[in-house]
C-alpha cells in the first residue's frame, strides 16, 4: 500500500542535530578552540580568509571548526558572513614596498639589496613524517639578529627603473573601482577584474592552470621576480580629517612573476609581468594567481589565444569554487520530475526502435519467400 | 528589377597598413553581377588582405567599398550595422574558406549544415528545409544518402562541395572565394572547379576569387588582378592578361606555370 | 567574538540589495525574456540551491503576502521546507501549501496544475538561464546572438534531434519564445508545463543566482514553444490516472514500489492531489494514512 512520504521537516532537524553531534566528536576528546586554530592550523586560517575575501582570523577559525575542517565549506561560511557587513568604502591601496618583511626571495638574481631572506617555509625541509609532533612540542627558540633598516626596494621596481619590464598600469585619478562582488562579471573583463576573481579563486583550480602554462599550453616563460611575506598597513582616506587614517596591520603574501619579454615596431622589448596576492602566507595561491594572470594577458600582447589558461571566459567563469561546489552538489538535489520526461522520452524512442526492427525483419522475411 | 548595368560591388581606393607595414594599397574595381574576378598574387601579394577587406571582415585605412543590396541602393559596407552586416551574410553574400572545417558545423549533420542559412531566415517546416537540403546536395553532387552524416566522415572534396552548397542555399548574388581549391588532389580539384564552373553559370553568380593558382583562374574567372606587395600591378580580361602579359611580375608568373 | 548574529533585515536582504534586484526586474518585465545581468550575492544556501529564486523573492516580499514553496511540484521536499524556514525565519511572512492562497510562489522545476491569478507572482529557480548554452558556451557570443535575434542555431539543434531520434530531443527547459522576440529558457520544468507560461495571469519572475541573471514574463504575454510547422510541440504526459486522486490531466511522479517492476503513478503536484481527494476525487489505489 503506497504512503506519500511526508516527515521532511523532521528529517532537517535531525539530520541538523546528527551533523553536530559528529562535529564535536567523542566528547572524551578535548574541544578544539578557535585558538587552537588560528595558531597551529594558521595556513588552512590564512587560505578561507583569502577566498572567503575576508581577513578575520578568529572568523576564519570559528568557520573551519564549523565546516569540520572542510575548507571549501569554511570558506563559504566567511563569503555568506561577508555579504551581510556593512560597507564603509574603499581602502586606500597597501603599499606592498612598506611592508615589513618576514621572507622575501628572488629567482631572477643571486643577491638583491636587502637580501634573500628565507623566513619560515617548508621550503627545503625533508617531507619526512615526523612522530614527535604526534605528542607535545617544544620548539627551540628561533634564531635571531638586531633588524636592521635596510630598504628592500622590490625586484621588479630595480628592473623597471631601467625599463626592462612593462611599467605597472596605473590607476586614473578619481575613476570608479570595479567591484566583483557588487557588479556581475562581463566578457572581455578588464584588468581588476580579473584579478580580484583570481584572487578569491579555488587555489586548487589555479595550480592547475598554472601548471598548464608551465607545461607548454600557453607558456609564458615565467620567473619569480620576487615573493614577499609581511604586514602591511591598511588605510582609509577619512573625509572629515582631509588624511588616510591606519585602520591596522593585516598579512599578505606578494608574488610578481617576470615574464617573456615583448616589444613591436614603435616599443622595444621588455619584460611582462604577471602578478599575485593574497592574505596571510599563501605562496602556491600567489604564484599560481601570478601565473595565470600573465597568461589572461595573452589578448593584450597579441598572443596567439589557444590554451585553456589563456581562455579568459573558461577561466574567470570556473574559479570560484563556492559557486563550483554549489552547481556540482545541487545534483543531489531531487530531480526526479525532469527525470520521468527523460524517461518517458527515451521509452517512446526504444518502443519506436523496436516496431522499425520488427518491421524490417517482416519485410525480409516476405522477400525471402 | 535592378539594371545590371550598375556594378553589385566597387572598391575606392582600398588600402590597409599596418603601421609601417602595407597589406594592400590603392585598389579599384567595378564588378558586375555575373563576373568572376580572381585576385592573384604570390603570398605576401596583399591579396588575402585584400579580400577580408572587400568582405567586412577587416575594416581599410584608406578608400571604401561599396555595394549594391538587394533593394537597389548603393551603401558603403563601412556604415552597414553589425545587424546589417551579419544579415547580409546569411542571405545575399557567400565565403568560402580554404579550409572547409573552418566554414562549416563540423559537429552537426551535413542536412543541418545546408538548411541552417534557411532556418536563419525563418523556414519553419523540417520537412522542406529536409528537401532543400536533399537537392542542394544532388546539385554539388553529394550522395543524398548521407545527409544525417556529419562532415566529419566526408573527405576534404567533399566537405568543401558541402561548404560550397551551405553558401549558396540562399541564393547569394556575390561569393567570396579563398583558395577553394587549396589542399585538394589534382583531380579532386579539377571536378570542384567544373562544378563551380557550372554554378557560376547557372546561377548568375558575381565571384571574388583569390588564388595563387594560375590554372583556376583561367578556369573560372572573366578578369584578373595581379598583386605584388600590395599593389594591383596589371588587371584586365583573362585571357588577355596570361596569353599576353604586359608587366615582367606577371610574364615571370606566366612562365612559371607548369606545363599541364 | 565578531560574529554575533546580525539583526537580519526584513527577508534577509539589506534595502539596496533589494532595490538593485527590483531595478533588474523591472528591466525584464520591460524587455520579457531578455536575461538582465545583476550583482548576485552570497547567500546562506549554496549557489545552485535556488539563491536566484531566494534573491527575487526577498526583493518582492512584503509583510502581507502569503508565500508558497515548491520543489519538483512538492511542498514536503528538503529543498522548498529549507527555503520555507528561511524566509518563516528572516521575513516572517505567512506561508502556506495551499496554491490558491498563495501571493507569491517560489518554485524549482514545475509550474502548479491550478491556473494562476493576476493576483499572484510565480519565482522560478533557473540554473542555466541561457538556451543556447549548450550549443555556443562563450557568453560573448551568445550576447551577440540574442541582440540580433539570430536564432538559426536552436533551430540547427531540433533539426538534428529529428534527423537523429525522429523527435524533437527535448522534454525538459523546452525553449520558447516570448513575446515573438526573446527565446528563452523556462527553467528545468518538463515541457508538459510550457503551456501553461503563454497568457497567463500572474507575473512570472526567473531568478539565476550563480549564473547571475534574472529575467521575466509580463502578465498576459505570449510564450510560443520553438518547434516545426510539421513536427509541432507536444506536450509529455504518463498516460494515466493518477493513483490517489485520479486526475488524467496533470503531471505525474513515477514511484517505484518494488524490485519486481511494480510502478505507481501519482500528482507531482501535491498540492493539486490533496485539494482534489479533499473534493472526494480518488484514484484507483487511495493512500492509506500515515
Amino acid at each position: 500500500m503506497y504512503v506519500a512520504v511526508k516527515g521532511g521537516e523532521r528529517a532537517i532537524e535531525n539530520a541538523h542535530r546528527l551533523l553536530a553531534h559528529e562535529r564535536r566528536g567523542d566528547p572524551a576528546v578535548p574541544e578544539l578552540s578557535l585558538d587552537q586554530i588560528s595558531e597551529q592550523l594558521s595556513l588552512a586560517v590564512d587560505r578561507v580568509m583569502t577566498e572567503g575575501s575576508l581577513y578575520d582570523r578568529e572568523l576564519a577559525s570559528l568557520a573551519i571548526k564549523q565546516a569540520r575542517g572542510d575548507l571549501i565549506e569554511a570558506i563559504f561560511l566567511a563569503r555568506a558572513f561577508r555579504a551581510t557587513l556593512p560597507r564603509f568604502g574603499i581602502s586606500e591601496p597597501i603599499d606592498t614596498g612598506a611592508m615589513q618583511i618576514r621572507r622575501r626571495i628572488s629567482a631572477t638574481f643571486k643577491d638583491i639589496p636587502g637580501g634573500q631572506i628565507l623566513g619560515p617555509t617548508f621550503d627545503y625541509t625533508h617531507r619526512l613524517l615526523d612522530p614527535a609532533l604526534a605528542g607535545e612540542t617544544l620548539p627551540e627558540q628561533p634564531a635571531t639578529t638586531p633588524a636592521e633598516a635596510t630598504s628592500m626596494p622590490r625586484v621588479t621596481d630595480i628592473l623597471g627603473a631601467d625599463g626592462l619590464i612593462e611599467p605597472s598600469p596605473q590607476a586614473e585619478e578619481g575613476a570608479p573601482i570595479g567591484d566583483l562582488t557588487r557588479e556581475p562579471l562581463n566578457f572581455p573583463a578588464n584588468r581588476e577584474l580579473r584579478l580580484q576573481n583570481l584572487a578569491r579563486g579555488d587555489e586548487g583550480f589555479l595550480l592547475a592552470m598554472g601548471y598548464s602554462t608551465q607545461r607548454g599550453y600557453g607558456r609564458t616563460h615565467p620567473f619569480t621576480g620576487e615573493i614577499r611575506l609581511g604586514e602591511v598597513e591598511v588605510e582609509f582616506m577619512a573625509e572629515e580629517v582631509g588624511f588616510a587614517v591606519p585602520l591596522g596591520r593585516i598579512t599578505v603574501t606578494e608574488c610578481q612573476m617576470v615574464n617573456q619579454f615583448k616589444g613591436s615596431a614603435t616599443e622595444p622589448p621588455c619584460f611582462t609581468r604577471g602578478y599575485g596576492l593574497a592574505f596571510g602566507q599563501s605562496e602556491r595561491k600567489t604564484m599560481s594567481m601570478a601565473l595565470v594572470d600573465r597568461a589572461l594577458r595573452a589578448r593584450d600582447f597579441g598572443d596567439d589565444v589557444k590554451a585553456p589558461a589563456q581562455d579568459e571566459e573558461f577561466v574567470l567563469s570556473h574559479s570560484d569554487n563556492v559557486q563550483a561546489t554549489g552547481f556540482v552538489e545541487h545534483l543531489k538535489l531531487p530531480h526526479y520530475v525532469d527525470f520521468q520526461s527523460e524517461l518517458g522520452l527515451i521509452r517512446k524512442l526504444r518502443r519506436e526502435f523496436a516496431e522499425a526492427q520488427a518491421e524490417s525483419m517482416n519485410r525480409m522475411k516476405e522477400a525471402a519467400e | 528589377m535592378s539594371s545590371t548595368h550598375q556594378p553589385l560591388l566597387v572598391a575606392e581606393g582600398v588600402g590597409k597598413n599596418y603601421g609601417r607595414h602595407v597589406g594592400c594599397r590603392d585598389v579599384s574595381f567595378n564588378l558586375y553581377q555575373g563576373e568572376v574576378l580572381a585576385i592573384v598574387g604570390e603570398s605576401g601579394s596583399g591579396k588575402s588582405t585584400l579580400l577580408q577587406l572587400l568582405s567586412t571582415q577587416m575594416q581599410p585605412t584608406s578608400g571604401r567599398v561599396l555595394y549594391r543590396m538587394r533593394d537597389g541602393v548603393t551603401r558603403d559596407l563601412a556604415a552597414l550595422g553589425e545587424a546589417e552586416r551579419r544579415f547580409l551574410y546569411r542571405t545575399d553574400w557567400g565565403y568560402v574558406h580554404q579550409d572547409p572545417a573552418l566554414g562549416l558545423r563540423m559537429k552537426v549533420s551535413a542536412g543541418a549544415n545546408v538548411g541552417e542559412r534557411l532556418m536563419a531566415v525563418g523556414w519553419e517546416h523540417y520537412g522542406r528545409i529536409r528537401s532543400a537540403a536533399e537537392s542542394w546536395l544532388e546539385r554539388v553532387e553529394i550522395e543524398v544518402g548521407r545527409i544525417d552524416d556529419s562532415p566529419h566522415t566526408y573527405s576534404g572534396g567533399m566537405r568543401q562541395r558541402l561548404q560550397i552548397a551551405r553558401n549558396l542555399v540562399t541564393e547569394p548574388r556575390l561569393v567570396f572565394m579563398d583558395e577553394p581549391t587549396g589542399g585538394l588532389d589534382v583531380s579532386v580539384q579539377a571536378r570542384l572547379l567544373d562544378l563551380l564552373r557550372s554554378l557560376v553559370t547557372e546561377l548568375g553568380l558575381a565571384v571574388v576569387i583569390v588564388t595563387h593558382d594560375l590554372a583556376v583562374a583561367r578556369l573560372l574567372s572573366h578578369r584578373i588582378m595581379v598583386m605584388k606587395e600590395g599593389r594591383v600591378i596589371e588587371t584586365g580580361l583573362t585571357d588577355q592578361v596570361l596569353d599576353d602579359p604586359r608587366e615582367p611580375y606577371t610574364q615571370l608568373l606566366v612562365s612559371s606555370i607548369l606545363p599541364a | 567574538m565578531n560574529a554575533q548574529p546580525a539583526a537580519y533585515n526584513f527577508a534577509y536582504l539589506d534595502e539596496q540589495t533589494k532595490r538593485m534586484i527590483r531595478r533588474a526586474i523591472l528591466k525584464g518585465i520591460a524587455i520579457p525574456g531578455y536575461q538582465v545581468p545583476f550583482a548576485s550575492r552570497e547567500m546562506p544556501m549554496p549557489y545552485g540551491w535556488g539563491t536566484g529564486g531566494v534573491q527575487v523573492t526577498a526583493a518582492i516580499l512584503g509583510p502581507d503576502d502569503t508565500l508558497k514553496v515548491i520543489d519538483q511540484g512538492s511542498d514536503d521536499t528538503t529543498n522548498a521546507i529549507s527555503i520555507r524556514k528561511f524566509f518563516e525565519k528572516t521575513a516572517g511572512v505567512a506561508t502556506t501549501t495551499v496554491t490558491t492562497e498563495a501571493t507569491v510562489i517560489q518554485t524549482r522545476h514545475r509550474i502548479p496544475e491550478k491556473e494562476l491569478q493576476d493576483n499572484q507572482v510565480l519565482v522560478y529557480q533557473v540554473p542555466i538561464p541561457e538556451p543556447l548554452r549548450f550549443l555556443e558556451p562563450r557568453e560573448t557570443e551568445t550576447r551577440r546572438m540574442h541582440a540580433l535575434a539570430e536564432y538559426g542555431l536552436m533551430h540547427v539543434k531540433l533539426y538534428e534531434d529529428i534527423a537523429h531520434h525522429g523527435h524533437i530531443a527535448t522534454s525538459y527547459a523546452y525553449p520558447v519564445k516570448v513575446n515573438a522576440r526573446y527565446v528563452m529558457d523556462p527553467s528545468p520544468t518538463p515541457k508538459f508545463d510550457n503551456p501553461k507560461m503563454d497568457d497567463c495571469a500572474a507575473l512570472q519572475l526567473f531568478g539565476a543566482g550563480r549564473e547571475k541573471r534574472i529575467y521575466a514574463v509580463p502578465p498576459y504575454t505570449k510564450v510560443v514553444s520553438l518547434d516545426f510547422e510539421d513536427h509541432p510541440f507536444e506536450r509529455y504526459r504518463h498516460q494515466a490516472p493518477c493513483a490517489l486522486c485520479g486526475a488524467d490531466d496533470s503531471y505525474l511522479d513515477e514511484v517505484v514500489m518494488d524490485d519486481k517492476g511494480g510502478r505507481m503513478f501519482v500528482c507531482s503536484d501535491t498540492d493539486h492531489c490533496e485539494t482534489r481527494r479533499a473534493e472526494g476525487f480518488r484514484g484507483v489505489q487511495p493512500e492509506a494514512l500515515a
